[in-house]
């Protein structure tokens, strides 16, 4: 088959990827920089698969229609930025709790408060660490390029029906707003599939129920250890990172989503220098791979972690390499997106007696 | 004639013994069986709840239902309304029923969605999830129980407590000045033009308990027909945190309830001959 490209914005590109995937429903509401895939699924989705698409009246209300439809066994999706997500976190811990599948995405901004329309990745601990209240996890993909934030729509939906876990996309307003060429998938059917778990109308002599709650705290903590037990079953499975020139690697510079390409630009500099720079990029960050980390640094002499915010991933970064090898960070706030020339003057600075501040 | 006279327990243990008198023709009303769980319910003896449970499990089995069915319970006195309704069933966070309700029929347009939520729950936290999903005209019925306080809780003052009445926040009555007025969002509801159906009723007394039942028939029924919302006000009580025994506080929701909140239809689908309320 003919393979089909087309130049699009990351959220056009993953609104068209959401409608391929024979999504089911989309329910969401405005906020920058993401409304365009409220927008585009809007003028396309309905017409072409029947996919409902509903402008609800809050975040609170998309995440809740988001639990409803998602019982039922649909494939079901919203997406959000930051303040939005902020706003969704109490019925994302539900539809963890329900064990429900989905798709949350999140093209996040600068914060904290209303913060900015930019770019950023504060958003990384309330997406990774959970963001709500109680002990859950989202399977959390952090795409670097509109190929990514397009091809990532069925893989979320495949592993939040495999594991029946919401999974989120995070990235961020500058790769949801940039064009790049994107290699369309095609169209799949919308599944009619039937699940022994969805409340679709009582099949036999039970009902079934979608809840997140149980008044007996011994029923309530053999939950949590199903929980506990898929999330350690996800983490065996489904770990997904990308090592750029690591093996041969003097220093690491670690990095998420968009800021790991400009710090593959960044090595490539540092390269043409003479330092030998690789660039190990997590791609799930729950579950985040901490061993493949800890591998690809074992001959390194430093790391750096970059990060469009104050240093939260770092936090993983250390976990995973521990205390003898030094992890050096640089960050930007509130929407500034680091240069690949401040990126390697850090690098220098921190590990080769550069220029100080 | 020197017959004695019987008295009434005494003539009804004549009759079981002269005839054995249960037989299925004698029988005049039996409780749903498919549609209620047996399991004893957790209310409060005397509360409103378990009677409206057992006439949606009426309405559902009667109308032939229950395999085309998915409730929304709420977070409130009935957020274990599924232990005792045997149909499909999805629990909402507080004040959320009628999103998800949203949520499940706009994927399964051809069942029958229906939320139940109480006074906090859909007129305190669920405020604006209750008026745009009777704004959309969505699909569902939306069953409201009114007692007028937070019963789960433990009495505190809800959006619908009368002015003056007391509660566990508002000690000394509702103060409007400071507290607000006691909301009558089923009238708010009924301005919108998503709503198709809008009525109040009661289950206090026999009579109030079969219009009831007939509404929620409507309200399911008019389902079929893509309208709008339905939306059932049920005034009930709360013997409990009203701290009345159950007759008394049926005697304080006539008196003090319904003249503020009044019985009856608010809007009717037009050229409906289905509805049957006041
Ligand atoms: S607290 Fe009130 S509303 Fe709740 S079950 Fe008891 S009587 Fe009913």
């Amino acid at each position: 088959m003919k393979k089909e490209f087309k130049l699009m914005k990351g959220n056009e590109a993953l609104a068209e990827a959401a409608i391929r995937a024979g999504c089911d429903a989309y329910f969401g509401y405005p906020i920058t920089p993401q409304s365009e895939v409220l927008e585009y699924l809007s003028r396309e989705a309905h017409n072409r698969t029947g996919m409902v698409v509903l402008q609800a009246e809050s975040e609170i209300a998309s995440i809740n229609m988001v639990y409803g439809a998602a019982g039922t066994g649909k494939k079901v999706m919203t997406s959000s930025s930051s303040p939005g997500i902020s706003l969704m976190q109490e019925g994302i811990s539900y539809i963890a709790c329900a064990e429900l599948p989905c798709l949350i995405v999140n093209v996040s901004r600068g914060g904290p408060g209303l913060g900015t329309i930019q770019p950023a990745q504060s958003d990384y601990f309330q997406s990774v660490k959970g963001g709500g209240h109680g002990d859950y996890h989202l399977i959390v993909l952090a795409p670097s390029t509109v190929q990514e934030m397009s091809d990532f729509v069925e893989f979320s939906f495949e592993l939040a029906f495999k594991y029946r876990n919401p999974v989120m996309i995070l990235t961020d307003g500058a790769l949801g707003q940039m064009m790049e060429k994107v290699e369309l998938k095609p169209q799949v059917e919308r599944f009619h599939e039937e699940f022994n778990w969805a409340t679709t109308g009582r099949k036999n002599g039970n009902s079934r129920v979608i809840t997140s709650l149980n008044l007996e705290a011994e029923k309530m903590e053999e939950i949590n250890i199903h929980l506990q037990k898929k999330y350690e079953m996800i983490t065996k499975n489904e770990i997904r990172f990308e090592a750029i020139n690591c093996e041969d690697a003097d220093y690491l510079i670690v990095a998420y989503g968009l800021v790991a390409r400009i710090c593959q630009k960044a090595a490539d500099l540092a390269r043409e220098k003479g330092i030998k720079a690789g660039v190990f990029r997590p791609i799930t960050l729950f579950p985040y791979p901490y061993e493949e980390l800890k591998n690809a640094a074992k001959n390194v002499k430093g790391i750096l972690d970059v990060e469009m915010n104050a240093g939260q991933m770092i936090e993983d970064v250390r976990l995973a390499v521990g205390n003898e090898l030094p992890v050096a960070f640089h960050g930007r706030m509130g929407g500034v997106v680091p240069s690949p020339e401040e990126i390697l003057e850090k690098l220098e600075m921190k590990f080769l007696g550069g220029s100080n501040e | 004639m020197n017959e004695k006279k019987m008295t009434g327990d005494e003539h009804y243990e004549t009759m079981i013994a002269e005839e054995n008198i249960c037989i299925n023709e004698n029988i005049v009303y039996d409780k749903p069986h498919d549609a209620l769980y047996s399991t004893p319910m957790h209310y409060c003896p005397g509360c409103g709840h378990g009677v409206v449970h057992r006439l949606i499990a009426e309405v559902v089995e009667e109308l032939g239902i229950i395999h085309d069915v998915i409730g929304v319970a709420p977070v409130g006195c009935s957020v274990l309304a599924y232990n005792y309704l045997n149909i499909d069933m999805s629990e909402a966070a507080h004040g959320r029923a009628s999103a998800v309700a949203t949520g499940i029929k706009r994927v399964l347009p051809d069942k029958y969605v229906f939320s139940y939520q109480g006074d906090g729950d859909l007129a305190a936290i669920g405020t604006g999830e209750t008026i745009h999903t009777c704004n959309r005209g969505e699909n569902i019925l939306v069953i409201f129980i009114n007692n007028g306080i937070y019963g789960m809780t433990g009495g505190q003052m809800a959006p619908t407590t009368l002015a003056n009445m007391k509660s566990s926040t508002s000690p000394f009555g509702r103060d409007v000045q400071t507290m607000g007025y006691p909301l009558k969002i089923t009238e708010l509801v009924a301005q919108l033009p998503g709503t198709y159906y809008v009525t109040r009723q009661s289950v206090h007394k026999a009579v109030n308990v079969r219009k009831t039942k007939k509404a929620i028939m409507n309200g399911f029924l008019y389902q079929k027909e893509n309208k709008g919302t339905c939306f059932i006000e049920v005034v009930s009580n709360c013997p409990s945190n009203w701290k009345m025994s159950p007759v008394e506080s049926n005697k304080w929701l006539d008196e003090n309830m319904l003249p503020f909140y009044p019985l009856g239809d608010i809007k009717i689908p037009s050229n409906s001959s289905k509805n049957n309320g006041e």
